[in-house]
Parts: C-alpha cells; sequence; structure tokens
C-alpha cells in the first residue's frame, strides 16, 4: 500500500516541480484578508507540547495512529 | 566520536549528517513561509486511570537564529507507576519506572519551504526508542496551500526485566503527506495521510494470551502462554481537518480520520472543537473526541487452543481488542498582563484536562471472579492533566 502512496508523492513533486514555469493562481483570498486565519486560536498545534503529550496518551492505549500532525518521533511505549 | 553499530547510533549519524546538510546546502533567500515562534514551554503532565499513574516535567525551548533557521530542544520525563489490569492478571505486584525523552529539531526556512528535520531518544529500563524524521513543507498558489511530505525513521531496542537473555529489535518507518488550504477569509481545511511500517519484535514482552485447558470445555479452567505476534505491521492513516472562525472571535473545529492496518484493525476517529475568548486574555477551549476500533485478526480474549508455531499469531492486548473511547476535554490559557512586552513578548498560563472513558467489547476482567470466558467486560476511566507556563520572546 505504501509503494502506492510513494507514486501519488513522486507525481505531486513533479507537478509541483514543473509549477514554476505555470502562470501563478490568483489568491482568492488576499493576503490582508487573512487576519482572522492567523489568529492562534484558530491553529490545529497552538499547543505544541501539550498536544503531543495527548497524542502519545492516545497512541499507548489504542490500536490507530498516524495523520496526527507533527513531525512525529519515538513511542517509546511499552 | 565514538561510532557503535547499534541501530541507534546508526540512526543517530544518519539523522545528524541530514540535519547538518540540510542547514549548509542552502542559502539565504527573501521569506514567504514563517518559522515556528520563539517560545519556551514548562509543563507537569499527569494520566491517572486504569490502576496506572504516570506524570513528570516537559520542557520545550525554541529559538530561532538570522531569521532562516529555528531550532528546538525537548527533555520530557514519565514517572510511571502501574498496577494495571494487565499487571494484575500476570500475578505480577505495582511496579515503578521512569521513561525520559530527548528530542531536538531544525527548521530551516527558504523563500517559502520550510525544512525541518529532527532526532528522539528514549529511554527506559528495559526500552529503548530512536527516532529522525525529516520534513518538507511548501506555500503555493498564492499561499493559500501548503504542502508538505515527511519520513520518519526509527529504531527501538527491546528487553525485558528479570531476562537477561532476552533482546530484540523494532524498525519503524513513516511516510508523511499533508495539504492545507485556506478555503475563504474564515475557513481552512487540512487532509493528510500517514503509512507507517514496522519490522521486528511488535508484541509487549510481559503480556499473555490464555486458552483453554480442555478445548471443549471452556469451565475446565484455562492456563496462559507469552503472546505469539506477527514481526511486521502496515498501517495508513488519513485525516481531514477543519476550522471555522466565527465573527466573536470564536473557532470551530472539525475533525474525522480513518485508520487501516493490515493486522485487520479499522479505527475511526471524531473530533469537535469550539475555541471562545474573553476579553485579550482568556482562552477557553472544550472538544469531544469519539473514537472506536474492531479487533486484530489474531485477537480473542480466551483462545480455544495453545498456538501451535510460531506462524499461529495469539494476542490478548487490549489495546487490539474490538473497542471505543470518549474523551471530553476542557482547557484555559491565561495571558499574563504584568508580562507582555516586559523582557519577553508575553506569557501564558495554561492548564488542560481531558476524561477518557475506554469501554472494550470483546477484553474481559479475568480479576474478577466468574467462568472463564464469562467475566464481566473491562472498562476505565483516565484523568489527563497538563499545567503549563509558556513564554515568547
Amino acid at each position: 500500500m505504501h509503494r502506492y502512496y510513494k507514486t501519488i508523492l513522486f507525481v505531486l513533486l513533479t507537478v509541483s516541480g514543473t509549477g514554476c514555469a505555470m502562470k501563478p493562481i490568483e489568491p482568492w483570498v488576499k493576503p490582508y484578508e487573512r487576519d482572522n486565519l492567523a489568529d492562534p486560536i484558530m491553529s490545529a498545534d497552538r499547543d505544541p507540547i501539550a498536544n503531543s503529550y495527548l497524542h502519545h496518551v492516545f497512541q499507548a492505549r489504542e490500536g490507530a495512529r498516524g495523520a496526527e500532525g507533527g513531525g512525529g518521533g519515538g513511542c517509546g511505549c511499552n | 566520536m565514538v561510532v557503535t553499530n547499534t541501530p541507534s547510533a546508526r540512526l543517530l549519524l544518519l539523522g545528524s549528517l541530514l540535519l547538518v546538510s540540510l542547514l549548509l546546502g542552502l542559502g539565504n533567500a527573501a521569506m514567504a513561509a514563517i518559522l515556528p515562534e520563539d517560545r519556551t514551554d514548562i509543563m507537569y503532565h499527569s494520566y491517572d486511570g486504569g490502576g496506572i499513574t504516570i506524570d513528570g516535567p516537559s520542557v520545550l525551548v525554541r529559538k530561532s537564529f538570522a531569521e532562516t533557521v529555528s531550532v528546538s530542544a525537548n527533555y520530557y520525563v514519565d514517572s510511571v507507576s502501574s498496577a494495571s489490569i494487565d499487571v494484575l492478571a500476570s500475578g505480577a505486584s505495582e511496579y515503578s519506572e521512569d521513561r525520559t525523552e530527548y528530542s531536538v529539531t531544525a527548521d530551516y526556512l527558504h523563500d517559502k519551504t520550510i525544512l525541518s528535520g529532527g532526532f528522539t531518544s528514549s529511554e527506559e529500563n528495559d526500552y529503548s526508542a530512536s527516532t529522525f524524521y525529516f520534513n518538507v513543507s511548501q506555500d503555493m498558489f498564492g499561499d493559500l496551500t501548503t504542502m508538505s511530505f515527511g519520513y520518519s525513521r526509527g529504531a527501538d531496542e527491546v528487553m525485558q526485566s528479570g531476562n537477561e537473555a532476552f533482546f530484540d529489535e523494532t524498525d519503524r518507518q513513516n511516510y508523511r503527506f499533508g495539504i492545507s488550504q485556506i478555503l475563504t477569509a474564515k475557513m481552512m481545511a487540512g487532509l493528510s495521510f500517514e503509512t507507517i511500517t514496522e519490522e521486528g519484535y511488535l508484541n509487549n514482552p510481559y503480556r499473555s494470551y490464555r486458552f483453554q485447558n480442555d478445548p471443549l470445555d471452556a469451565a475446565q479452567g484455562f492456563q496462559t502462554a507469552t503472546e505469539v505476534y506477527p514481526r511486521t505491521r502496515t498501517s495508513d492513516a488519513a485525516n481531514l481537518s477543519t476550522s471555522y472562525y466565527l465573527p466573536w472571535r470564536a473557532a470551530l473545529k472539525a475533525s474525522y480520520r480513518y485508520y487501516t492496518d493490515d493486522w485487520d484493525i479499522e479505527g475511526h476517529t471524531y473530533q469537535l472543537g469550539y475555541t471562545h475568548t474573553f476579553g485579550e486574555d482568556w482562552i477557553v477551549d472544550v472538544k469531544f473526541r469519539q473514537y472506536s476500533q474492531t479487533n486484530a485478526y489474531f485477537y480473542d480474549d480466551l483462545f480455544t487452543f495453545a498456538s501451535l508455531d510460531d506462524k499461529d499469531f495469539r494476542a490478548r492486548d487490549k489495546e487490539l481488542s474490538e473497542m471505543n473511547s470518549q474523551t471530553i476535554g476542557a482547557g484555559v490559557s491565561y495571558s499574563i498582563p504584568f508580562l507582555r512586552g516586559r523582557v519577553i513578548d508575553r506569557g501564558t498560563i495554561n492548564l488542560q484536562w481531558d476524561h477518557i472513558s475506554f469501554d472494550y467489547d470483546n477484553f474481559r476482567d479475568v480479576t474478577q471472579t466468574a467462568a472463564p470466558g464469562e467475566e464481566p467486560l473491562y472498562n476505565f476511566d483516565a484523568d489527563v492533566i497538563r499545567l503549563f507556563f509558556s513564554v515568547w520572546y
């Protein structure tokens, strides 16, 4: 299954690499309209130290793992 | 520098080389993307539930240099005291142990690209884990879209207290891909995928499965034996999330994660959150999380007979059973006015609390007296607290 992801990654990276030569897309939300989005309360990871701790709590007690955000790191949960 | 040939040392060397080449390999450029903010967090964390208490400190320091490089270091300790159902069922008595974790990361900003790398090392008396990771994120399409991909590699060393002869290893690789997208001036969405492959010793050497003394008659009692796990596992997870800004300076957040792996575990995680502000200084968060999963194909609470060989897998880990959990959480953050603009930019004190209920659909409580296979189903509640002080500078 992860080979499939690797192919998707390769295609996306190739597309993004060649994107430099294309005409830039006009952003429909202008930079000066992004004040609300930049507010820390909109961030999914406002407090990284507390979030990564909670992810660790769930990861050690549930079967599912991954796609939680963040850089990753060892679980060390024995 | 002494270079040993253990998996941890090889990972440390590879991770260090990757970081150094990242930091030296690229020149300065005009900025568009943003590095993480300079901040320090000092946290006390606590977990209490199911006969286990875990607490300890965590300190995270992040500092940027020359507006293009940001580095961070994290020190984290778990002090564990456990009389969990797994410990009680094995006949062992309560035990205590510490786990200490160190992490270092570096982020390099180049135009609209952020390159990140890091290394984590975790040590306890019977388990050692080392992981390095590498991430790239790229702003594009007028900075409305951020695409990221990453790779992690981890090597664990598994030991067993009281059994000097036991030693095994686990190799882990994570592949991540994500897109975050500004949809409107008030709404953002994110989609992320992660594939994890593991190879090596994947069970817990202290856990056992149980099987009937007489395959035809459970009433004859049961005996236990060390679990037999596959030595490989591959999982895929996809997460879809969205945040919406409300006019009274509040935010609504929702996410859904789908999980599947080749052990036949399928999981669904739903989360809803609401953030509310009171004036300039107070932020309050509330959330609800719902999780459910199916059991692994080699899980059973009570097997009919013992494993025949090392391919005849047997597990009775409650984490692999059919189960669900519900979490309610609340948090409050207070920005301390007298700290604002004095040496530091600002400082906050934060308290977060989560209450989790775990319910198992086919894991039974063998500490209760009943006929084998007819004990009550197990469940427990846990409280998770984070109290932390944060400063930005």
